[in-house]
């Protein structure tokens, strides 16, 4: 579980989003959706520990993030993010052996152990036929998913995905999403990620947290329907019958 | 151990005795192994001279600049995230080269590098290193601005041409003699390092290439990218600090001693990837640390061919093997990008 109290967030003496009261609980995928600029990638990257908060506190399970070590920091979040990495000669095994990092010795070799874990995230990810693979021959679709494995293999409480749909086609937007919200009800992992693909969100999020005005406002998509708040967020893109057809739909 | 770098090792203790054993002077088989148990020719008493003082630290020399400049390559085409990174096309040996110009040809003027006592060739070494990492420093604050690989290399090319023409400015004002051991030390050369030096040189260089055992963890991390790496645990300031420390001491080292020596540190690399396919440091530091030691030794067999007891310039013969590599490189990246 991730709290987020008063937290400002922002690059030096720029804040961005100011003041957020949230709480990410476990075994939940919590969708940020928000329009380009408003700083869902800040947002991210706070909750990484890559930058840190301009005030305010981020507790991990009770414990304040810039508090914790970068070794305990890599055992606690996994990121997948929209970097490209592609490595000519290395398998997919070997990147999701990546993810094991943070617990291997001085070189970095895998115990049998490590290797079960690499087979499970494998299997978790649905990309057991890609293992052999180099990651420069992998379709987006299959990169985001090895991606996704390699943070499964780093056995995090929290995984945070930086538009992980970016890019893919409408059948792997839609598969991606799938596995990220089984992956979440049954490990009880908390899945947080940024989108822009409010249709899939609308429908496969456990919460959503919509970036509106300069404030984050969170809730199931059917709570945030009925106060408003969808609406107003869908208005200005005069994409506001998504909604009704969510409500239809559901 | 992968049985390719088993073969590898065997190559490389057949080069070595190679080494000693032939060179530009003809010395029977024989009389070589006789004066390397400790005995000596009766009527050639300079042979042990040529064997003992010339011959083995030459190869010693050799073997440890390849793996240097090799491991450098290694680490630079990692960290730049560039396959076409390496101390001599970056530009850091020509920061080595213009800090050796300053101390040859305006400082020392007349003194010529065979002739700098130990204290004299410690300030080469340390100019060497002054211009390396001050090279290395540049580019490091120059990757994080320009995203593009091939914008990196251009800067270094544009640094090789300042470095470049600093370096004919002070050519152009010093004596003639500091000219020429500057022009002779930067043909490239195993045999500058000598029996007095090489104690120096092979701290330096065992040092370095120990320090770069310690960044193969965060190397393979580092494939991913920065942040990925961070995710996972790694410094990256401390890792980047670290390499740049340890490519600057391998680059100004040989560099110092040897002259600047091109290719191998660009080409080993690749040749290491090729021959085990793999993008793990853990096997590929080992194997760039052979390839660059058995190349530097091919290299330095085919420059005693002249059998005259001249030798040919080292970095006459490396940019030939060199060359061919660097292209299959390039056209393997046309393919991928479709440019």
């Amino acid at each position: 579980m991730i709290e987020l109290q008063h937290l400002t967030i922002g690059y030096g003496n720029r804040a961005v989003l100011t003041d957020i009261n949230q709480t990410i609980p476990d075994g939940q995928m919590i969708c940020l959706l928000g329009a380009n600029g408003v700083g869902k990638s800040t947002l991210l990257r706070t909750l990484s520990g890559f930058i840190p908060p301009l005030s305010g506190k981020v507790l991990l399970q009770g414990r304040e993030l810039s508090s914790l070590s970068l070794s305990e920091l890599s055992r606690s979040v996994s990121v997948v993010l929209t970097e490209r990495v592609e490595v000519p000669n290395m398998k997919v095994v070997d990147l999701v052996g990546m993810g094991r990092s943070p617990y291997t010795g001085f070189f970095g070799t895998l115990s049998s152990e490590d290797r079960d874990i690499v087979g499970k995230a494998i299997e978790m990810a649905g990309i057991a036929s890609l293992a052999g693979r180099t990651t420069d021959t992998l379709s987006d679709g299959e990169r985001q998913k090895a991606m996704l494995a390699k943070a499964l293999a780093q056995q995090t409480q929290v995984i945070l995905l930086d538009e992980p749909t970016a890019f893919l086609d409408f059948h792997a937007k839609a598969n991606t999403l799938r596995l990220l919200s089984q992956l979440a009800h049954e490990t009880g992992k908390s899945i947080f990620l940024s989108t822009h693909d409010v249709e899939m969100a609308l429908r496969l999020s456990d919460i959503l947290w919509i970036v509106l005005e300069g404030r984050i406002l969170s809730g199931t998509t059917d709570s945030l329907t009925q106060d408003g708040t969808l609406k107003r967020f869908l208005e200005p893109f005069e994409l506001s019958d998504l909604q009704t057809s969510h409500i239809q739909g559901s | 151990m992968n049985y390719k770098l088993k073969l590898l090792t065997v190559l490389l203790a057949l080069l070595a005795v190679a080494n000693v054993l032939w060179g530009s002077l003809d010395i029977p088989v024989r009389d070589v192994w006789h004066i390397l148990c400790g005995g000596e020719v009766e009527d050639h008493p300079a042979w042990s001279i040529i064997v003992l003082q010339g011959r083995l630290p030459q190869m010693l020399t050799a073997l440890l600049t390849g793996m240097a400049l090799g491991t450098c390559g290694l680490l630079l085409q990692t960290a730049f995230r560039n396959p076409l990174a390496g101390p001599s096309i970056l530009g850091i040996d020509s920061g080595a080269n213009l800090g050796v110009a300053i101390v040859l040809l305006l400082l020392g003027g007349t003194a010529s590098i065979g002739s700098l006592t130990i204290g004299g060739h410690l300030l080469v070494i340390v100019a060497a290193m002054a211009g390396a990492l001050s090279i290395m420093s540049l580019l490091i604050i120059l990757g994080r601005l320009l995203h593009s690989g091939v914008m990196l290399l251009i800067t270094g090319v544009i640094i090789s041409y300042v470095t470049g023409s600093i370096i004919q400015l002070l050519n152009y004002s010093a004596t003639e003699q500091g000219v020429f051991s500057f022009v002779m030390w930067g043909m490239g050369n195993f045999a500058s390092v000598g029996p007095e030096r090489l104690p120096v040189f092979c701290i330096l260089c065992v040092l370095g290439l120990l320090l770069a055992l310690l960044l193969i963890k965060p190397l393979d991390a580092l494939l991913l990218g920065d942040r990925y790496a961070e995710n996972l645990g790694v410094r990256i300031g401390r890792v980047r600090q670290l390499l740049l420390l340890v490519t600057g001491l391998l680059t100004a080292t040989t560099t110092a001693f040897c002259g600047p020596i091109s290719f191998i540190g660009l080409a080993v690399p690749h040749l290491a990837r090729l021959t085990l396919g793999t993008s793990s440091h853990r096997t590929l530091m080992p194997a760039t640390m052979l390839i660059g030691a058995n190349l530097a030794l091919a290299c330095n067999l085919l420059s005693t061919l002249p059998r005259d007891g001249s030798l040919i310039p080292i970095s006459v013969i490396t940019p030939l093997i060199g060359a061919p590599v660097v292209l299959h490189v390039m056209l393997g990246q046309n393919r991928n990008t479709g440019i």
